[in-house]
């Protein structure tokens, strides 16, 4: 398929498969293995100018949108969405500053994202929040020219490996989900530290980490927007990064989808390769339809939100929730049609779907992303009839 | 600290077909690279520069379509680069093709090393590096896998040999082959795409170089290439240990023993 890209958008995403094929590949199954963070590829990534996708020019980014970022997580998640999912964790970490940072706040910390040379990471979740994000207990108390943190944050993406941290934390509890605020906290803050690292079905090289703040004193200027934003500015940065995940599902299942196609060419049963049997053909004829449609989804959702549309919540649950289900379908089928072998460590497919699994969870569960769009669609229908 | 990069596009096969008439390869059809070894030349003179400033440009010698491979470089990190691109060039050997590559960096002026990969993987001499340096009357160490250290006036370097190394010293300007232990090169980035999608490399002639026409090209080359094969297998050797003079005294024992040397011990 040819989806018309601009030759900047080209360069992206031949740059992005290059890295995926010479140097994620070769690693993925053994940071599977060790659950090691791969930091080695993070600085291949930076180098390549990749951190900087989304950050304007004037911050030392590349200046692209939500499209350009999408078509080069797409290209990293073909090899491994662990990898993939750490370098969009840090933009997910950034948007918030983008959006509704002072202009100190991004002269500070975005050309050092841009970079690469400090990681960030957005942190809403909590034991008990999240799907219902307003459920957030940790609290930051106003005093004098501090603000004091203290709660725990859970399964936070790049958690004690990132420098910046954009935290949503109550100014106000009785205001409910309107009582939340924004903050940039920095490793190092004092009170600030980092619990138990996660062990995980999938994603392992990922680092999924808990955040405690203890009396972490952070100076005032580090709010993000004003007090009581702090849910507008967690949904707004939600609304324009799902469809990278959806951009990540799509380079999942391309990624399966390989593997099954390959293999079903070589092994032979019957005296004939597995792919000439129309039982398997059917089945890779609708992994292949699934992955193509999800990605005509995801960028065509990505370019819409690149035009600055008003409200994209709908559309972008959309980009999300139907890439991570085919995701899903499609490595599961991957393995069976790889049989034996797909079940074993030695091919792929096995980490694949392992790793899909996350997919349809984070960054809003798909029951959420249903929930979006149903409330959506309520208030759609409800102004026309 | 300025650098100059040689670096040639090579076909990213083996399978490469031999024009029966002049021994030299057929390049047309081939998918083309730069040269794998000469990934390590950007790669450490962009390391160089990133580390004491100055520029780094890349030259190489070849068609039109060579330009892809300096635009390869400038993704890379290098800021400059110049082709030498004639038709009287073609068919060059490696006395030729230094000739002209010292002329062109005569060219490009003010230089303090120049970085070559330590051979291509099409014609497999390694002459080219050291040969430049012969040419432009610098010193060369080639198969480095290591710069030490690297000051105004001089540097120190590493060369690879076949049981251990050498650790040599020597003025600048100079030149050096690299080995690929010496760096990991990078991908190119993306600003560095940008830039170099942009920029205008610019093709030097026989006659922009102001060059002697008969030392260019095939007719220039002295040599011919009748065959190609494999070099033989090295022999075997023996490593002689103890103090200096127990080594001497070994070594002669040993080239009388085989007749090379005829003196009384």
């Amino acid at each position: 398929m040819d989806y018309f890209l601009t030759d900047k958008q080209k360069m992206i995403k031949n740059l992005a498969r290059r890295i995926a094929e010479e140097k994620i590949k070769p690693k993925r199954a053994e940071l599977d293995e060790k659950e090691e963070f791969p930091w080695e590829l993070m600085d291949i990534l930076a180098k390549s100018d990749l951190f900087g996708l989304i950050i304007p020019t004037e911050y030392g980014g590349f200046g692209g949108g939500c499209f350009e970022n999408c078509l080069a997580v797409e290209e990293l998640g073909r090899a491994c969405i662990g990898v993939a999912t750490t370098f969009a964790a840090s933009g997910l970490g950034a948007y918030p500053i983008l959006f509704y940072g002072t202009e100190e706040q991004k002269r500070k910390y975005l050309p050092e994202i841009a970079s690469g040379r400090k990681l960030a990471a957005f942190a809403l979740t909590e034991s008990s929040a999240g799907s219902d994000a307003a459920g957030i207990q940790t609290q930051a108390t106003s005093s004098g020219d501090v603000y004091i943190l203290n709660g725990t944050k859970q399964w936070i993406t790049n958690g004690g490996e990132a420098e910046v941290y954009s935290v949503i934390a109550m100014t106000d509890r009785t205001r409910g989900a309107r009582g939340a605020s924004a903050f940039i906290v920095e490793k190092g803050d004092p009170g600030f530290s980092f619990g138990r690292k996660e062990k995980k079905m999938g994603i392992r090289c990922s680092s999924t980490r808990e955040l405690i703040f203890d009396n972490c004193r952070i100076p005032k200027d580090r709010i993000i927007g004003r007090e009581g934003m702090g849910f507008i500015i967690a949904m707004k940065t939600f609304d324009e990064a799902r469809p990278g995940i959806g951009a990540l599902s799509v380079g999942l299942a391309q990624g399966a989808l390989d593997e099954a196609v390959r293999f079903a060419k070589e092994r032979v049963q019957f005296g004939k390769p597995i792919i000439s049997f129309q039982a398997i053909q059917h089945m890779l004829a609708d992994m292949a339809t699934l992955t193509e449609a999800a990605r005509a989804l995801v960028y065509a959702v990505a370019r819409y939100i690149d035009t600055r549309p008003r409200d994209f919540s709908k559309v972008s649950a959309m980009a999300k929730l139907f890439p991570s289900d085919v995701a899903m379908k499609v490595t599961t089928d991957a393995v069976q049609i790889l049989g034996g072998h797909g079940y074993m460590r030695d091919y792929p497919v096995e980490k694949m779907m392992r790793d899909a699994k996350i997919l349809q969870i984070y960054e809003g569960t798909n029951q959420i992303q249903r929930n979006i769009i149903g409330q959506a669609l309520n208030k759609e229908y409800g102004k026309k009839f | 600290m300025d650098i100059i990069v040689c670096i040639k596009q090579v076909p990213d096969t083996g399978q490469v077909k031999i024009d029966p008439h002049t021994h030299t390869l057929i390049r047309e059809g081939v998918e083309s690279i730069i040269n794998p070894y000469d990934r390590y030349a950007i790669e450490e003179g962009v390391r160089i520069k990133e580390r004491y400033g100055g520029k780094v440009t890349a030259i190489s010698m070849g068609p039109p379509q060579a330009k892809e491979a300096l635009k390869e470089a400038i993704s890379c990190g290098v800021d400059e680069a110049v082709l030498l691109c004639d038709r009287a060039f073609a068919g060059a050997d490696t006395l030729a093709t230094t000739y002209t590559l010292a002329k062109g960096i005569e060219q490009i002026g003010r230089f303090d090393l120049i970085i070559c990969g330590k051979q291509t993987i099409d014609g497999d001499t390694a002459q080219v590096g050291p040969g430049v340096a012969e040419r432009l009357d610098i010193p060369y160490v080639s198969y480095v896998r290591k710069i030490e250290f690297i000051g105004n006036r001089c540097a120190r370097v590493e060369r690879m040999m076949d049981d251990g190394y050498d650790i040599l010293e020597m003025d600048l300007p100079a030149l050096i082959t690299v080995t690929k232990e010496i760096n990991e090169p990078r991908l190119p980035s993306l600003k560095g795409e940008v830039r170099a999608a942009s920029i205008e490399i610019p093709m030097y002639t026989a006659k922009d170089l102001g060059i002697d026409i008969n030392k260019i090209g095939l007719a220039g080359s002295a040599t011919e290439v009748i065959k190609i094969f494999p070099p033989p297998k090295k022999g075997q050797y023996e490593r002689i240990e103890g103090t200096l003079d127990e080594q001497v005294e070994t070594l002669l024992k040993k080239l009388k023993e085989l007749g090379i040397i005829n003196i009384p011990l």
